[in-house]
């Protein structure tokens, strides 16, 4: 058993007023000190993760199912790594979309799951609020691992940690406050964007979406952010240039004409980057488009590009959050 | 069968348009009312019901329902229902408009609505007339919108040769496409599909000229925005033979009400924002919107517990229809004669059926209503076959106490 590490720097409180929801669904409405806590409790496991032997026994016996009602190969397998690295029984559920029905099969799917006593479970489906509800009838935290176009909060969290990181690295304290973030891509089909968007304002950053008119989503400006269309004005100053994946689907003449068309527009060159300011930090949640949305040559700049950080901080972050979320199960000190 | 005595209603409150409830009490031999007013007398022999001061009010024409659920629309003093076509065996054929008009019978008057389309698909026309001999009322589009303007334009054409109303559905397919929500800040946030609110007032404009073209009768069942009210307003006033109906759901709620992805809130047309729902209860006070329908649609877990965007829309609406709408009488947006209007004489004219209103010579269906006395919507405990209502533990006044059709009874 272990107990709660008291809060480094007294930003958020002891025990589990640090963070005191059963669940992660999403980002909207968490509190700065909760997502800092997440973030700080991260770090030990970015350490653990760089080391030879990578293992903490944490978790172990409890057993963790991730049911994916959507595919996925990199958040799945990140979410498996977490949960074996430390101790877990992990176990996954792969609906293909085509062999579940909707309807009662969801519930009943939720319910089933729930009969074989899993101490939490990674959810991932195509429909918003469709993890909301599961979490509503099962008696285990539940993570949200993407709701079609509403959440995919441990991207956000992974995407302020590799910030922070980079930022800390080059000196910085750490802080949001004063950071431009600019995202570009489909923002209105995008979760990714949502809960980094609920992410990097709650913390204090400046939050810039850009995005043609048929992929911005209608009054975003109520998410504290500000629109833009035109890529070069949306980049001017900014500390992090966050681009978003744009499904091919998109790109067929519905939404956008083709994507040589969006490149021209919104692809994100060695002459656009140079827009922003000159140490910009260039992000992707994956997996890219080269040459569309982002060019290979920008992808993979060293020093700059933090694609792979952000891989690499994904694993640590689902590791923080599933020990957080079953700490009341396992009767943690201040978490019982 | 032995005929019924007469049956006499005494002591009550009598709901008359463009007045205030006048005491008094009503008549009725056979199925029809025969006297009324404050001198009116039982006679020997008949049957006396003693209203206790209740309004005795016409039984509600509830212009739009997508089920015959006798049980909900009886609570909620419905004596008259016009059947929607989108119904498992659509009801594009005069066999299915026979068989759904006798569906209610002994105690509840369905009206079917005949489907334009065959199999409601917006292209080819029904048999209209074939359907109207069989008792069909009006005709009606269903869910959805005839999105080729050339197809409207011939139902219209016919259906004023045929002298049938054409109940519409106002919402531009193409902008809507799999929308489930109102373009906003809301479905932004909760990453749901969404059309602009805009998609109405086009569905509205284009219908609305082709109404004028053809000389047709066009009743848009639910009009939920500003700008499509604005429309619907100027039509008016060019002379245009329009009407507008709304749902108590887009009076009462703005999509706020989404926000926890509740999918007894999921509604077609979707809710609006807190200005087109202030915009609709001007167009209620004002004369724009001509009724007030349920829209009842009973739906079980199948249908509701699901992900937003993956359940149906609709809710069971026949039990709160009434109080609903008197708490626009208690909120001072109309007069208590004006919400019967809403509520059973002009969709009866709509129907062109004799009943809607207290008048010597109509139709003796009757609900006796207490319109203070309170209650609470109780979702596991409705009358409907589904309690998929979003107003679940929500107190509301208005009951019906006693309902009659055509001088009997009910339940």
């Amino acid at each position: 058993m272990t107990s709660a590490e008291p809060s480094p720097s007294g930003r958020y409180p002891a025990g589990s007023a640090a963070f005191p929801h059963r669940d992660l669904t999403g980002l909207a409405g968490l509190a700065p000190w909760e997502i800092q806590f997440l973030l700080d409790e991260a770090e030990q496991w970015v350490e653990l993760n760089r080391q030879p032997k990578k293992h903490n026994d944490r978790l172990a016996g409890l057993t963790i199912i991730n049911a994916f009602f959507e595919n996925s190969t990199r958040t799945l397998l990140s979410f498996e790594i977490a949960g074996k690295r430390l101790g877990a029984d992990v176990v996954n559920m792969l609906v293909a979309q085509s062999s579940v029905k909707k309807g009662e099969t969801l519930i009943d799917t939720a319910m089933t799951l729930n009969a074989m006593h899993a101490d939490a479970m990674v959810i991932r489906h195509q429909s918003s609020g469709a993890v909301r509800l599961i979490a509503e009838k099962v008696d285990c935290p539940v993570l949200n691992a993407g709701d079609g176009q509403h959440e995919h909060p441990t991207q956000g969290l992974l995407d302020a940690l590799t910030i922070r990181n980079f930022m800390r690295d080059r000196g910085a304290k750490g802080d949001f406050g004063g950071l431009t973030v600019t995202i570009c891509g489909d923002i209105l089909h995008s979760r990714v964007a949502r809960s980094n968007i609920h992410c990097l304002t709650t913390l204090g950053a400046e939050v810039r979406v850009c995005a043609p008119p048929a992929l911005m989503p209608a009054d975003i400006e109520a998410m504290k952010v500000t629109p833009f269309h035109d890529f070069d004005a949306a980049l001017a100053g900014a500390d992090v240039v966050m681009m978003l994946r744009l499904q091919q689907e998109r790109m067929s003449g519905q939404f956008i004409p083709s994507p040589r068309e969006y490149r021209h527009l919104y692809g994100l060159t060695m002459d656009r980057l140079a827009k922003a300011k000159g140490d910009a930090l260039v992000m992707h949640p994956g997996p890219m488009n080269r040459g569309i949305e982002i060019d290979s040559n920008v992808a993979d700049l060293a020093g700059r590009s933090a694609i792979t950080t952000q891989v690499e901080m994904g694993v640590a972050i689902r590791m923080a959050c599933l020990d957080v979320l079953t700490r009341r199960s396992r009767g943690v000190e201040g978490w019982a | 069968m032995r005929p019924l005595a007469p049956l006499t209603i005494a002591n009550g409150r009598l709901v008359l348009p463009q007045a205030e409830p006048q005491p008094g009490a009503l008549r009725c031999e056979g199925d029809r009312i025969v006297a009324l007013g404050a001198d009116v007398k039982a006679q020997d022999g008949d049957r006396v019901i003693d209203a206790k001061g209740a309004l005795i009010a016409p039984g509600l024409v509830d212009l739009g329902v997508f089920a015959i659920d006798k049980p909900a629309l009886h609570f909620g003093g419905i004596t008259r229902a016009a059947l929607m076509p989108d119904q498992s065996m659509v009801l594009d054929k005069a066999a299915a408009v026979r068989f759904a008009a006798q569906s209610g019978k002994p105690d509840l008057w369905v009206h079917p609505l005949a489907a334009a389309t065959k199999g409601l698909d917006g292209a080819d026309l029904a048999e209209l007339a074939l359907m109207r001999d069989a008792g069909a009322r009006a005709v009606a589009t269903g869910r959805r919108w005839i999105g080729d303007s050339g197809t409207m334009y011939r139902l219209l054409s016919y259906c004023a040769m045929l002298g049938l109303v054409v109940v519409t559905h106002a919402e531009d397919a193409g902008l809507t496409g799999s929308a489930v929500a109102t373009a906003g800040e809301m479905a932004t946030r909760l990453g749901l599909p969404a059309a602009p609110a805009e998609a109405e007032a086009l569905a509205i404009a284009r219908d609305l000229h082709l109404a004028e073209l053809t000389g047709a009768r066009l009743h848009i069942r639910q009009v939920t925005t500003a700008r499509g009210l604005e429309l619907v307003r100027g039509a008016k006033a060019r002379g245009i033979a329009v009407t507008a109906g709304v749902t108590p759901a887009h009076f009462m709620l703005s999509d706020v009400a989404i926000g926890d992805f509740r999918t007894f809130t999921r509604f077609s047309p979707p809710l609006r924002s807190e200005a087109d729902r202030q915009a609709v209860r001007a167009a209620i006070g004002d004369g724009t919107i001509d009724v007030i329908s349920s829209g009842h649609d009973p739906r079980g877990p199948e249908d509701k517990r699901l992900p937003f965007a993956d359940a149906e829309p609709g809710m069971a609406g026949a039990e709160t229809l009434l109080p609903l709408t008197l708490a626009l009488v208690r909120e001072g947006v109309i007069d208590m004669a004006r919400a019967f209007t809403l509520l059973a004489a002009n969709p009866a004219a709509l129907l062109g059926v004799n009943a809607g209103r207290l008048a010597v010579g109509h139709q003796a269906d009757l609900a006796l209503v207490e319109p203070e006395r309170p209650w609470v919507v109780d979702s596991d405990k409705m009358a409907a076959s589904a309690g998929n209502t979003p107003f679940d533990k929500q107190g509301v006044e208005g009951r019906v106490t006693a309902l009659f059709k055509g001088g009997v009874a009910v339940g």
